[in-house]
This record gives C-alpha cells, sequence and structure tokens, in this order.
C-alpha cells in the first residue's frame, strides 16, 4: 500500500460515522485517513471503495462536518507503536495516551503519542557484529517495570538481514538508533527501539504453534480445578447481565500466573475501568511482589467512545499481546466483552446496507471471531524460547440466550466454555460457572493430562473426573427429588444430593471479595479437592432424609470457615479437627474401606 | 429559533416521507438543527448537496414549498442557576408560563468523561429502602435502572428515592409522561419544598414522540453544568426509558435501517450508553448519578430494551408484588447494584455484606420450599422455618414503604436470623456471629 504521491479526497455524504469521499487517487481497504475539520483532524479508516469514492468509518463523532472537507489519505493501515513504556498505560482503541489528554473530557482529534519519546532506557546489546537475524530476533533488552523488554529486528522486514551494528550498553530513547542491519543487497536499515505494526496483522515472527500443554494458574478453583485454562489457550466466558462476568474478569487479571496483564475493556462500562485503574496501582503481585499495574497495559474503549474505535480496540490489545509474546513472555489477553466489538460490526455493516445475517449481524461474523481467537497460542520463537497469548473473552449474550450469533460462533473458536449461569447468580453461587455445562477441551489434550499428572499428581485427572460426576450426580438426585418429594426418594438420593452441593460449596464456591478465599493457589485447591473427595468417597448412615441436610449444612460450615482462614493456619487446622470429629457421627467405617 | 433576516431560506423541498424531508442546500453541517415551516427539525443524512432532515414533530401538512432554515448550530440548551425550578419541554423552552432564562448556551449530546479523568464512584446514597440500601445499596455517580411492569408504581419510588437523596440539584427527564404524572411529580417535588433544586424537561403523550429523543441529553448537558461548573451533586430521573427506545425504533425504521432483535435499531447499545455513561464521579467532587425507569412488558427482561440496558447499567432495581404480604417489594434474586461493593461494610457496618447475603440465601431457601409445597410435597421442618423467614423479612425489609437507616435494616436482619434459624443454619463467618447474635 506504500504511495509516493498521498491521495486526497473531499467528503461528500455524511451519514453519522459513516463518510463518503471522492478521491483523487488510489485508496486501500482498511487505509487510515483524516478528515479536516475546522482545527480539529478526525481519524477515519477506509472500509468500502465504490469508483472514486471511499466509504469511511470515522473514529470519532461527526457532528458539524461538512461536505467538501479536505480529506486525507495516509498509505497504511491502522498501525501501532510498539516498543519499551508500553505497560501501566492507559490507552484508547486507538492506543492514544489517555494520561496525556487534557481536561476531564475527551476532545474531538485529540491524537496523543503512545510512548515516551523522552524517557531514556538501559540498553543492553543481545546481537553481535555479524549475526544473521530475521523479522522478531532480538537485538537486545531493556528493562521495563522490572521485565526483560526486547528490542526485535522490525517485524515488517522480511528476509535475512546480517547485523552491521549495535549500540554498546548505555541509556537511550527510544527513537535513538539502536542498531544497524543489511539486507543481502548490502543495503543499511537502521533500527530504533519502535516499531509499527498493523493491528488487522498477526505477528507471527515465531517458529511453531504447538499444542498448549501448561495449565495457567487463575487461583479460581472452577476454573483451576474443573475445567482448567492453558498457557496460550482460549477461553470465553458468556453470561447474561449480573452473573459477574467483570469480576471474574478482574479475578483472573489479578491473580493469573503471567507476566504480562493486557484488558482491553471494549463497550463495557466507564465505571469498571476507573476500578482497574485505583486498584491495579494499589495490589501487589502475589509473584513479584510489585504492583499489579506494573505488568497491566489497559485498552480502554469504553461504551460511550466512538463505536468505530471500538472494533480496532480489541484488535489493539491482540497486536500489543503479540509484540511482547515475541520477547518470550507469557501473556494473558482478555476482553470485556467481545460482543461489543460484534455490535460495532453490526453497526457500520448496517449503515453500509450489506445484506445481514442472523441478528442482523454481518454474515462474516463468525470467520472474524475466529481469526481473532486464532491468534492466541503458545509458541516457541525462533530462537527456541517460548511465549504464549492466553486470550479470554467475555460474550454478553442479547436475552441471556446462548443460542444468539455471537455465541455460538465465539463456542467454535474458543476451547473452554465457562458458562454464566442466572440461576446460580440468583441464588448467588459466585463465580457463577455452570459446573455441568462448562467445558475445557484442554482436559482431552493428551499433553496437559501429561503434565498435570507430573505437577499435581498421578490421581489429580482421576479426581476431577470423580468430582464432575458426582456433581453430574447432585443434579440427577435433586431432579429426582423435585420431581418425587423428599420422601419420595430413597435417603441415598439426599446423600447424593448433599455430596454434590459439598463440593459446590466449597471448591466451585468462592468469595471474591475476601482477602484469603479470593485467590487460591494450586497446592491449596488439590488438598481441599482431597478433602471434599474423601467425604465423598465415605458411605454415611442416616435415619432419615433431614439428617442429611442438616450434617452437610454443618460440614459445609466448617468448610467454609477453612476457606476463609489462612491455609494451614491454626485457625484451619483447629476447624479440619472439628469436621474430622464431626464426621464421626455418620460415617460408616467399614464400608469406607470398600469404598476406597 | 426563529429564523433570522441574514440566514438563507430555501422553498423547495425534494423529497417528503413520514419523518424526513429533503432538500438542495449547500454548507450544511451534521446534526445541524433546521426549522421547517416552524417545527423543529435535524440534518440525519448528507449525500452531496441533497440533505435529509429529521422533522421532530412529523411531516403531516408540510408543502413542498415549504421554508426551511438553518440554524447553524446542533441542538442546544441555556444552562445557568435560572434552570432551578423550572420546567422545560424537550427543546429547552419553558412550559411552566415563566420567561425564557439567560444564560450560557451548550451544544447537548456533548463528548464523553476521560475514563482516566473519573473518579471512583464511592459515596453512598441511603434512601431508606431497605431493599435498596440493604441488599443494593446505591453510589453516587452510579446509573441504575428500575426494571418494572407498567401498573407498579416507579414513579411514586423513584420520587421518594430523589427526595430522600441528599442531591444538590434533581433534574427530570420526563420521556412520553402522562399529563398524570407529569402534574405527580411537579406536586409531590412542590410538597416537599424542593422545587428550587430541581429542574425538568419533560415531553408528554402529547407532544410528538421523536422529540422524546432529545430529552435525556438535555437533562444531562444541564447535569454537567450543575455538576462540573458548580461542583454539585446531581441526581438525574430519566423516565420512561423504554419510551425513548421505542422513539429510536421509530426514526430507525423512517430511515429504512435494519432493525435487529425486537425491531429495535442495532445500535440501540451504542445509544443508551451514550446516555447513561454520562453518569460519573468528577474528581473536583460534582457527581452525575442516573436513576432510571425502564418498563417492561410482562416482566421480560428478554427484551432488547431492558437486556441492553442491563448491560449497561451498574445494576437493576426490580419491583414485585409480593402477594404474601400484599404489598410491593424491591425483588432481592433479581434486583442488583454492582457498586454496592465500594460502600458496604465500608461506609456501613462490617457485617452488612455477609447478612445481605446470607439473608438472601435464605430466602432462596424459601423459594424453593414454596415450589416444593406447590407441588405438593411435604414441606421439612427447615422448609416451614425459611417460608417464615421470607414473610418477616419481605415485610420488614424488603417492602419499598421501609424507611429506617441501615444499622437498623442489619439488626432486623439479625434478629430474624435468631428468631428462625441456628446459626450453622445462617452460615455467616463466626467473628461476626460471635459479636452480633441475637441470643
Amino acid at each position: 500500500m506504500e504511495k509516493n504521491d498521498k491521495t486526497t479526497g473531499n467528503v461528500s455524504g455524511i451519514i453519522a460515522n459513516l463518510v463518503v469521499v471522492d478521491v483523487d487517487g488510489p485508496v486501500g481497504q482498511n487505509e487510515i485517513c483524516f478528515i479536516d475539520h475546522g482545527d480539529e483532524r478526525l481519524m477515519a479508516e477506509v472500509i468500502k471503495v465504490t469508483g472514486n469514492q471511499a466509504y469511511v468509518q470515522v473514529f470519532e463523532s461527526t457532528r458539524g462536518l461538512k461536505p467538501g472537507s479536505k480529506v486525507n489519505f495516509e498509505g497504511h493501515m491502522l498501525e501501532v507503536n510498539l516498543g519499551p513504556g508500553m505497560l501501566s498505560r492507559n490507552y484508547d482503541g486507538l492506543q492514544n495516551d489517555l494520561d496525556k489528554m487534557e481536561g476531564v473530557f475527551l476532545k474531538r482529534g485529540d491524537y496523543t503519542d503512545p510512548l515516551n519519546r523522552e524517557k531514556k532506557w538501559n540498553f543492553k546489546p543481545l546481537a553481535s557484529k555479524g549475526d544473521e537475524v530475521i523479522a522478531g530476533d532480538w537485538l537486545g533488552e531493556v528493562e521495563e517495570n522490572g521485565m526483560p523488554h526486547r528490542i526485535m529486528v522490525p517485524f515488517k522486514l522480511e528476509g535475512t538481514y546480517t547485523v552491521k551494528s549495535v549500540t554498546g550498553e548505555g541509556e537511550y530513547t527510544v527513537d535513538d538508533e539502536i542498531a544497524v542491519i543489511e539486507d543481502k543487497d548490502g543495503n543499511s536499515i537502521s533500527v530504533t527501539m519502535v516499531q509499527k505494526w498493523p493491528v488487522k496483522m498477526p505477528i507471527k515472527t515465531y517458529r511453531e504453534k504447538p499444542r498448549p500443554f501448561k495449565l495457567l494458574e487463575t487461583g479460581v478453583r472452577c476454573i483451576d480445578t474443573l475445567n482448567p485454562i492453558t498457557e496460550g489457550g482460549t477461553g470465553f466466558i458468556p453470561g447474561p447481565f449480573g452473573t459477574g462476568k467483570t469480576v471474574l474478569q478482574h479475578a483472573i487479571s489479578k491473580q493469573a500466573e503471567a507476566d504480562i496483564v493486557i484488558i482491553a475493556a471494549c463497550g463495557e462500562r466507564a465505571n469498571e475501568v476507573v476500578e482497574i485503574f485505583k486498584e491495579f496501582p494499589e495490589l501487589d503481585d502475589p509473584r513479584t511482589g510489585k504492583k499489579l499495574i506494573e505488568r497491566t497495559t489497559i485498552i480502554a474503549n469504553t461504551s460511550n467512545m466512538p463505536v468505530a474505535a471500538r472494533e480496532a480496540s480489541v484488535y489493539t490489545a491482540m497486536t500489543l499481546g503479540e509484540y511482547y509474546r515475541a520477547m518470550g513472555l507469557k501473556v494473558l489477553l482478555m476482553a470485556d466483552s467481545t460482543s461489543r466489538w460484534a455490535q460495532a460490526l453490526r453497526e457500520m455493516s448496517n449503515r453500509l446496507e450489506e445484506l445481514p445475517g442472523p441478528d442482523a449481524f454481518p454474515m462474516d461474523l463468525s470467520a472474524i471471531i475466529s481469526n481473532f481467537y486464532s491468534r492466541a497460542g503458545y509458541v516457541y520463537l525462533n530462537n527456541d524460547k517460548t511465549g504464549s497469548i492466553t486470550f479470554i473473552g467475555t460474550v454478553s449474550p442479547a436475552g441471556g440466550n446462548l443460542k444468539e450469533p455471537v455465541t455460538e460462533n465465539t463456542r467454535k473458536a474458543a476451547r473452554c466454555f465457562y458458562g454464566l449461569s442466572q440461576d446460580r447468580a440468583d441464588s448467588k453461587r459466585y463465580p457463577a460457572i455452570d459446573p455441568i455445562d462448562s467445558y475445557s477441551k484442554y482436559l482431552e489434550y493428551p499433553e496437559l493430562q501429561k503434565s498435570l499428572e507430573k505437577n499435581m499428581g498421578e490421581n489429580w485427572l482421576a479426581n476431577v473426573l470423580k468430582a464432575k460426576d458426582t456433581l453430574l450426580s447432585g443434579k440427577e438426585a435433586d431432579e429426582q427429588i423435585n420431581i418425587l418429594g423428599d420422601d419420595g426418594v430413597p435417603i441415598d438420593f439426599h446423600e447424593r444430593l448433599w455430596k454434590a452441593e459439598l463440593i459446590d460449596f466449597v471448591v466451585l464456591q468462592q468469595d471474591a471479595f475476601d482477602k484469603i478465599d479470593a485467590s487460591t493457589p494450586l497446592e491449596r485447591q488439590k488438598y481441599m479437592l482431597e478433602k471434599v473427595l474423601s467425604i465423598v468417597d465415605t458411605s454415611f448412615e442416616f435415619k432419615n432424609f433431614e439428617q442429611v441436610g442438616d450434617f452437610f449444612k454443618r460440614l459445609i460450615n466448617h468448610f467454609k470457615q477453612m476457606n476463609y482462614s489462612e491455609f494451614k493456619s491454626e485457625k484451619f487446622k483447629g476447624f479440619e479437627k472439628e469436621l474430622q470429629e464431626m464426621l464421626k457421627e455418620h460415617a460408616v467405617e467399614a464400608k469406607e474401606e470398600q469404598a476406597v | 429559533m426563529s429564523s433570522q433576516a441574514f440566514q438563507k431560506v430555501y422553498t423547495k423541498l425534494t423529497n417528503i416521507t413520514k419523518a424526513t424531508v429533503s432538500l438542495t442546500a449547500q454548507d450544511v453541517g451534521y446534526d445541524e438543527m433546521a426549522v421547517v415551516n416552524g417545527r423543529m427539525a435535524q440534518v440525519v443524512k448528507i449525500m452531496g448537496e441533497q440533505v435529509v432532515l429529521q422533522v421532530f414533530s412529523g411531516t403531516e401538512g408540510i408543502p413542498t414549498n415549504a421554508e426551511v432554515t438553518f440554524l447553524g448550530n446542533p441542538p442546544q440548551v441555556k444552562v445557568s442557576d435560572e434552570l432551578a425550578g423550572r420546567f422545560f419541554n424537550a427543546y429547552g423552552h419553558p412550559i411552566d408560563g415563566g420567561p425564557d432564562i439567560e444564560g450560557e448556551i451548550r451544544e447537548i449530546g456533548g463528548p464523553s468523561v476521560n475514563p482516566v479523568r473519573r473518579e471512583q464512584p464511592s459515596q453512598l446514597i441511603a434512601t431508606g429502602i431497605a431493599g435498596i440500601d440493604l441488599n443494593n445499596s446505591l453510589v453516587s455517580g452510579q446509573k441504575i435502572p428500575f426494571f418494572a411492569d407498567s401498573d407498579q408504581p416507579y414513579n411514586q419510588v423513584m420520587a421518594n428515592v430523589a427526595l430522600r437523596a441528599k442531591a444538590d440539584k434533581i433534574i427530570l427527564g420526563g420521556m412520553g409522561l402522562s399529563n398524570d404524572d407529569y402534574l405527580f411529580f411537579k406536586q409531590v417535588f412542590d410538597n416537599a419544598g424542593a422545587l428550587d433544586r430541581i429542574v425538568s424537561f419533560v415531553n408528554t403523550t402529547e407532544d410528538p414522540p421523536v422529540e422524546r429523543l432529545l430529552v435525556p441529553d438535555m437533562a444531562l448537558t444541564a447535569a454537567e453544568y450543575f455538576a462540573v461548573d458548580k461542583n454539585e451533586s446531581v441526581l438525574v430521573l430519566l423516565t420512561d426509558m423504554t419510551l425513548f427506545a421505542d422513539a429510536l425504533s421509530i426514526v430507525s425504521n423512517r430511515m429504512d435501517q435494519i432493525p435487529s432483535k425486537d425491531s429495535m435499531p442495532g445500535s440501540l447499545y451504542s445509544d443508551l450508553a451514550r446516555i447513561y455513561e454520562k453518569a460519573v464521579q468528577f474528581p473536583s467532587g460534582g457527581s452525575i448519578t442516573i436513576v432510571a425507569v425502564t418498563t417492561l412488558s410482562g416482566g421480560d427482561i428478554t427484551h432488547a430494551i431492558p437486556d441492553n440496558t442491563g448491560y449497561i447499567t451498574e445494576g437493576q432495581l426490580f419491583l414485585r408484588r409480593d402477594t404474601d404480604i400484599g404489598k410491593v417489594i424491591v425483588d432481592p434474586f433479581r434486583s442488583l447494584s454492582r457498586l454496592k461493593q465500594l460502600v458496604i461494610g465500608e461506609q456501613t457496618r462490617e457485617d452488612h455484606p455477609q447478612v445481605m447475603n446470607a439473608a438472601v440465601r435464605l430466602y432462596a431457601d424459601a423459594a424453593n420450599a414454596r415450589t416444593k409445597l406447590e407441588n405438593g410435597f411435604d414441606l421439612t421442618d427447615y422448609d416451614e422455618r425459611t417460608l417464615d423467614f421470607a414473610k418477616s423479612y419481605s415485610d420488614k425489609l424488603l417492602a419499598i414503604d421501609v424507611n429506617v437507616n441501615t444499622d437498623t435494616m442489619l439488626e432486623i436482619g439479625w434478629e430474624l436470623f435468631a428468631k428462625h434459624f441456628s446459626k450453622a443454619e445462617v452460615g455467616i463467618k463466626k467473628e461476626l456471629v460471635d459479636k452480633y447474635w441475637k441470643e
């Protein structure tokens, strides 16, 4: 799309943020242009071309815009600037630094630099003169918030290059030349710490993308224990409003074992982003002892910000993630909510008068979603180091109906499904992830099974499956009880129900607002699961069904107190001991032997 | 807003539809206001020199030689302290018989607040209604609607909330208000002696429906004036947002747009978000809190209007008639205040979160017991007790006629627990039980 003479044009039509431009030269699909409006320049993206008319979607309000306004085309697609200093920043969907904008209100046409051009970074060379390099290879590194930030051969370069020189260790700004590389024809290319990349193109500077095989710890029990996500895995969380999507996403982004967390607040509530802005600088990252904000970048394009930029925001976030992955880091990318992104696509497709697909969404919605999810993954870089992007998106199904197009199409793309259930939310069983409907396809991966066996013990997988079976069996018993009545079923049904309830209350339910219960390390999850399963395996004897409920409620209450206590503290052990005593009331010793 | 001497007058319409007129005109800006034979209109589409105007009150009787003048600006409102105590229509013209007000002219529907400049909402708004204060506390800078069927007393509850909340200004945006409801608000505010801190922008059922589209922006621009310029805490009441959304669908239908779910425009989410997201806590101390009403049809929250609203707002308050006690209650299952976590147990007593959750959980057990009862099964002793509890809980705490402070609500909660349950059944953290349990 590179051109020597820049194309210009004039506005000839305006319908909301869709603007028609008469152009005087070549234009490319998705090319960026700026529309002059008084002193303001409004950024826009070409989304359709007919004859010499380009249809552009404007990333701003078009209020007051008049026909005849001058338009300058930039000759490239929507790009982000990649370089050190992106962590702890708050960007909008187009990577403008929100903190650099003046005033309380957003000003139209206010585009700010995503990077700090003055700050000096301590550069250390990694490559040497004479090295053969290709795009993505590491030339040197600086330290960004305590993490190595690799300076790479620009991703846009094709073919092999020879390093002509690399600057020695020292303090440099992002725009200083840190290396010179030479192509096979002897042309020199100067490399700085900054490079640009079009957001809609995946960065593919890795050697191989294997099937994910390593569990990513999130501290959320009903994910890690029951339906684990992997490093480089994909998952989605659909749920009607009020079922706790955002709370769950925040919990994962706080606790997950990742080097970098990128949060795309895509068309959601501004106050939720403010919560992150205010909390993350205060909260400690348990792994590094640093503040959470130091490993986090926030892309905030809230619901009241321009719709077209909302669509861009998820791509911007993914591109930043790919950049950090290419440095060999573990990236966790969260997008809340991908439905808003789909709606942005729908609004524009509608204005373009395209033939609509289901629920007026564009026909290619499925392809767009799959494409996006496929950019996540675990990779082996060319230097044999590894990196990953784990992507979890939320979906806000219209009317809570999981058959609507965005949910259906996301289901095809994501490997983990964490369906939030209205019933569970209504009875305050949080996180409201439905234990029966939710799944992690990774659990079936032999690669993951092997690594679980190694890290969590030989019985782990069997235990997980047993917990799942118990839950299902409890649900079946519950249905029978509802049909036949408490008295109409054998006492054994009540026992099945309550054993499932035990797992539900102790393992699945977790108090995101309690300091201790909010995050459970894997070791503790293992301990508690085994503890609970030992009770599931025990045979009990009850005189009547009322005894069952009473007894298990007391058990649950004790377990909950354990969950609220520091792991293996005196308090914890105290409750545990009382629990053991309590078990004796109804346990049948002899049968227990058999069951085990 | 009559035409002025130097303005160009166009007199040749090329196209007339039910809602729009088209003409050839130059130098017209998008969103600009115009007057078509004395009726207010707004530019909604420009194609070359063809300009399409949406006429708010409809095009009945407009001839092809109608006089069209462009006003050179988007819709505006005058803001000043003189707004207080006054009633205006959707264009910001007085309808209370009083004089025009003097003030600074502001564009309505202005830019959004930069998210990094927002403060986290943190100030509890007490209403005395336990269904709200105990289970779904409101916080300044929040946006929350009542989801109610049309036969429920939502306007009365909202007026109560507005008057008890200690806001510096209350701004009422009435859309499709019946004349009776309009007079109700006027009277309630007047009786409370609160008229001097209230501003109203009202579109009644007697006015053209499309005019409603201007009301929220009018109300919120006035709110921004008081919250930003005067650092005041402003409470904005928007009733009924369902009628606002209906007006959106009328317009999009007349503009030949492809409807999405429930005949609503595909942009419904963004259109509603643009309004609700004006709720904000400013760093300078001012705040805008929005309490809205979304009427439901037969309690159906999966309809596109309540559904999209629920995804935007920070919770929702559900009104429901409890036939056991014969009162309207705030439904604890379906109501939710997302911002309550910021204040409960912090600005209220430490036991607030646990008492709230335990009570709702036990109320849910009662609902299960009721299902058993309805299906003809025997109830256990526990079931019986939950049913008793549910009745008292509903009457003493959930009913909308409750008016007590939060500590009293918590005390009532503990009393009910002790009366109906054992400590283990309530399942609250031991330290709190030790401290607050009523023997």
